[in-house]
């Protein structure tokens, strides 16, 4: 269908574009590679009165190396993400994951910023950050800056902290370490499918016991949430494969998994143990 | 309404547009650039991809707006240097790779950027470049066919798009 009509403003300058928000009020949307936003406008399930579009802001899309993190510019596209130099020595799982994300059509457009933005539960990189413990940049106008960590910043169903005026700028990623290892698995019906369940994991192991380990799940409640109880039963002991398939399957719990056309509660519950096994697997096999 | 300048297909144009149209309806319906189809209208189906600034694009899922002062090319301008049909469009003829021919366009566009970062792809490979892009009727097996055959033929004429 052809979108809803709405009023576009395309600033040329990050702080033209926080002076622009206020005015524009709550029922704007901001722009960026507009792939799940577009998709939106044209089956007319959003109205927004006015789009800001930040294609023209040039200093949000670097991606920067900053000391012990990497900072992602919000409008780095997933194109750019994965195939960043920084991104795939520092954040492994971020360029991982990217490269799950729809098609090669869509990640030249999409960008790491929006699909946070956008925090649909079934996206693959709001589990991502949530894992790496990943801290959100924002900015206002009114407000200066904001630092969200991810465990705060997804609040609800396609909902997140950030004010009607205050813009994503970046998310710092935490850089990896040595002893750490990374997988995401995804688990979906034909190529370009959102995942049923995904789960991103990072393990750090010191002379074969589990350090430390972080499971975000995707699509297992209306925000991504940590597998907390996978984490507390593995976290300090000896790794083996049956300490991995003990600990997986506590994946589902605390979790309120929707049921939809693609599955049931029940099924992403199990879902949620198997993959949770693999990634483990996965991240600890090298 | 925005004004917007863009160059498809080798030529420039400038035109007012309102910021709700889509790429696709403009190339299609203010250029008559007819050969980039709509498919599914949901971002899925990729039959209206097209390169934007050189890298594939659905345009389906970019405002006209979004365009502005950006070079497009579609697969009608893939034989702007007169030499006939492009390999792949040659390719595509020669294994069959399209029965109704609704989601070639897009195949076609979706396989140079392929082709572009990857010369000498595999079969999976080609399966991978391609996952954005639906056929419902030839199925899948000649379209990879036809692509690798185009990349063979591209490395050794190190053809242009």
């Amino acid at each position: 269908m052809i979108p809803p009509t709405f009023e576009y403003l395309r600033p040329e300058s990050l702080g033209e574009a926080l002076r622009m928000l206020p005015d524009a009020g709550e029922d704007a949307k901001v722009l960026a590679g507009g792939q799940s936003l577009m998709p939106l406008l044209r089956l007319r399930l959003a109205y927004p009165d006015t789009l800001v579009d930040l294609d023209r802001v040039a200093a949000l899309r670097e991606i920067r190396d900053d000391g012990d993190a990497l900072v992602v510019g919000a409008t780095a596209t997933h194109h750019q993400v994965m195939n960043d130099p920084l991104v795939r020595r520092f954040a492994p799982l971020v360029a991982a994951a990217t490269a799950t994300v729809a098609d090669p059509a869509v990640r030249h457009r999409g960008t790491f910023g929006g699909s946070l933005a956008h925090a649909d539960p079934a996206g693959d990189l709001p589990a991502v950050a949530l894992a790496l413990d990943a801290v959100m940049l924002a900015r206002s106008a009114s407000g200066g800056d904001r630092e969200i960590p991810a465990r705060d910043f997804f609040v609800d169903w396609m909902t997140t902290a950030l004010e009607p005026d205050e813009l994503l700028t970046g998310v710092r990623l935490p850089k990896a370490g040595p002893g750490w290892g990374f997988h995401y698995e995804k688990f979906h019906r034909t190529a370009q499918a959102w995942a049923i369940v995904g789960v991103a994991c990072a393990v750090r192991r010191v002379q074969g016991a589990v350090e430390d380990v972080r499971i975000g799940l995707t699509n297992m409640g209306s925000v991504p949430v940590r597998a907390s109880a996978v984490e507390e039963r593995l976290g300090g002991n000896a790794l083996s494969d049956g300490a991995l398939r003990e600990a997986s399957e506590l994946a589902a719990e605390d979790t309120a998994p929707p049921a939809d056309l693609h599955g049931s509660a029940e099924y992403r519950s199990h879902l949620a143990r198997v993959l949770t096994r693999r990634a483990l697997g996965a991240a600890t096999a090298r | 309404m925005p004004r917007i300048r863009v160059e498809v297909d080798g030529e420039t144009y400038e035109d007012d547009v309102e910021p709700r149209l889509l790429l696709v309806h403009y190339l299609r319906e203010r250029l008559g650039k007819v050969g980039t189809p709509v498919g599914c209208d949901t971002t899925n189906c990729g039959a209206c991809t097209v390169l934007l600034d050189g890298l594939s694009a659905k345009s389906c899922s970019v405002l006209a707006v979004q365009a502005d002062g950006r070079s497009v090319t579609t697969v009608e301008g893939l034989s702007l240097d007169g030499a006939g049909d492009h390999p792949l469009q040659r390719a595509f003829h020669r294994e069959h790779a399209l029965q109704c021919g609704y989601c070639t366009p897009g195949m076609i566009i979706a396989s140079l950027d392929l082709l572009r970062d990857n010369p000498d792809p595999s079969e999976a490979e080609v399966r991978e470049g391609l996952e954005g892009n639906l056929c419902r009727c030839t199925g899948y097996q000649n379209i990879v066919r036809a692509v690798r055959g185009a990349a063979a033929e591209m490395r050794t004429r190190e053809v242009a798009p």
